[in-house]
């Protein structure tokens, strides 16, 4: 492989109100590749997303470094972190209902950031958000420039945000679990937009998710989180099918059997009374 | 025979807007003791079709009958038949955030006159410890909500629950063990389950039947164990073509080309010709009337 690395998070550290989310995690992404993120809810793997944007809650603290270039983004003044958020790294939610303002056209959420950035007119930044709505795959891109969120379908909306976050042509894209609202056969339509634009643009595509069909289909590495550290990395065959860490096997034994016969046989054991949260591990599924 | 949905046609009408048959002429029937999972894209009527099976929403055409009676839609405070309870998806919003778990849950044991059973006793049923009935829905993480959920529905004894995408707002860790636990309560309270979500790889787990539904209809229905080995509609087909599995091969799950189409207009002849990848002539002008597989391809004989 000749691709090179663009972001490099090393020994990254997030604590929350004394409390630490993330202990020194570790990742690396590449060009043209999409690394997975897994883990089961409360393991940050959402947290490692925003931090790389800076989009921690209030009263985080993060140490470590989030190199993009030369660059550390964790160390970097607000002014020039905005220039990077929405330029150079940009993010996909989980729901396309949130993410996108009801109020507001298709095409000015997709220009308005285009023309801060870019610094470019209003005419040329309307063609390149129709090239973009078409390019995701939004039938009917001239009309859909002038309409709203609400006139589209969840899948639709969910391309629109993939759009809106290709807008100014990123090195980087994080998608935070871009599926998991989606139907089943519009994930997979989502899925192949998203592996498809990876290939084509090069990008590389920080894939945070919980769900391990979605993780094989499209992720060349695989990263599994637990507790704020990631314990396995791998390449997608190995991680999924030869998982050296305890970990990563329980959370593949925790999936239904992908063989056809025994429904009967729920594999998720009810899990223990006690005021815990409900995510004990190895339930994910 | 418990629930016995036949024929059912509701429509929504709103004004100013054309009439929308969310559901169009579906029959299902569920067992006590029985668990029937109903899958479905966004928009295909599921929801609505287990509202108005709760008594929730009108019934524009067909019947619905609970034990024998048609099932009225009745104002929520007059309501005569608690035999059916609910869970809705969204357990932020479906319990009253100023209320005690353990009011919320006695609410349940006196519609059912149950003086035996406690509030303490139900948490303790769903997995919960018993001194959480004196807390409020905030102190609980969205998979214990649910939780209290379902306790409150169980709690006025009913014959026939329904989940209404029970699983949707959950973290993915609780979601199957929110189903399983679905299951087991209301097999064991000897109640039907009609269990609705868009999640196959859940239903499979829990339920004993899946039914298939696409606009506004039910496609196909069968054993799961069936259904998922050997789907026979076209529709089922890509539905579960489309899971991508945890193989490590990075396969591409195929994708079903088109969206559903608007319920307000659907296509003439089999609804979901349109986007069939085995169409013919007659599917584009005749509709298949007939089940458990609603396809031409599989016309009994």
């Amino acid at each position: 492989m000749t691709s090179r690395s663009v972001l490099d998070i090393s020994g990254l550290k997030v604590s929350i109100g004394g409390r630490e989310v993330l202990r020194g995690v570790d990742l690396s992404l590449t060009e043209g590749r999409v690394h997975g993120l897994a883990g089961e809810s409360g393991s940050g793997k959402t947290m490692t997303g925003l931090a790389v944007l800076g989009l921690l809650p209030h009263g985080a603290r993060a140490g470590g470094r989030i190199a993009l270039g030369d660059r550390d983004l964790l160390t970097l003044p607000p002014k020039e972190l905005n220039r990077v958020r929405g330029g150079e790294v940009a993010m996909v939610f989980q729901d396309p209902a949130t993410s996108l303002h009801p109020m507001l056209t298709v095409g000015r959420q997709l220009t308005e950031h285009m023309r801060h950035h870019l610094g470019v007119g209003k005419a040329e930044a309307k063609a390149r958000a129709v090239e973009l709505l078409g390019k995701v795959r939004i039938p009917g891109a001239e009309d859909a420039y002038g309409r709203f969120p609400h006139q589209f379908s969840g899948g639709m909306r969910q391309r629109i945000a993939i759009a809106i976050a290709l807008a100014c042509s990123p090195k980087v894209l994080i998608a935070d679990e871009p599926t998991t609202a989606l139907d089943v056969t519009v994930q997979a339509g989502v899925l192949r937009l998203l592996r498809g634009l990876c290939d084509e643009l090069g990008l590389a595509v920080l894939l945070v998710t919980h769900d391990l069909g979605v993780m094989s289909a499209i992720a060349d590495e695989v990263s599994v989180m637990r507790e704020g550290l990631v314990v396995e990395t791998g390449p997608r065959g190995r991680v999924l099918r030869e998982p050296e860490h305890p970990y990563t096997r329980a959370l593949l034994d925790a999936l239904p059997d992908s063989s056809p016969e025994s429904p009967e046989s729920p594999d998720s054991s009810p899990e223990p009374s006690g005021s815990s949260p409900d995510s004990p591990p190895g339930e994910t599924s | 025979m418990t629930l016995d949905i036949r024929d059912l046609v509701v429509e929504h009408r709103s004004p100013g807007r054309p009439v929308v048959r969310a559901v169009a002429g579906a029959s299902l029937t569920v067992s006590p003791g029985e668990v029937v999972g109903l899958v479905g894209e966004s928009g295909c009527g599921k929801s609505t079709l287990a509202r108005a099976a709760c008594g929730l929403n009108p019934v524009t055409e067909g019947s619905i009958t609970f034990e024998g009676r048609p099932v009225a839609p009745l104002g929520l405070r007059r309501r005569r038949e608690t035999g059916i309870q609910m869970v809705f998806q969204d357990p932020y919003a479906s319990l009253n955030p100023r209320r005690r778990v353990g009011d919320q849950i006695a609410d349940g044991l006196r519609t059912a006159r149950d003086t035996a059973a406690t509030p303490a006793d139900l948490l303790e049923r769903v997995g919960l410890p018993r001194d959480f009935a004196g807390r409020h829905p905030h102190e609980f993480s969205g998979g214990q909500r649910q939780r209290v959920a379902i306790a409150r529905a169980l709690a006025a004894r009913p014959r026939m629950l329904i989940g209404d995408e029970p699983i949707s707002a959950l973290d993915a860790s609780a979601q199957a063990q929110v189903a399983t636990l679905m299951r087991d309560l209301a097999v064991d309270a000897g109640a039907g389950l009609l269990f609705i979500s868009h999640d196959l790889s859940v239903v499979r787990l829990i339920a004993d039947r899946i039914a298939v539904m696409y606009l506004g209809k039910i496609v196909e229905v069968g054993d799961t164990a069936k259904v998922w080995a050997d789907p026979r509609h076209p529709y089922t087909r890509a539905l579960l073509g489309a899971i991508p599995r945890p193989d490590g091969m990075g396969v591409l799950p195929a994708e079903l080309p088109g969206d559903v189409p608007d319920p307000a207009n659907p296509p003439g002849g089999c609804r979901f010709h349109p986007r069939c990848p085995l169409v013919m002539d007659v599917c584009r002008t005749e509709e298949p009337g007939f089940g458990p597989v609603a396809c031409w391809l599989h016309e009994p004989k």
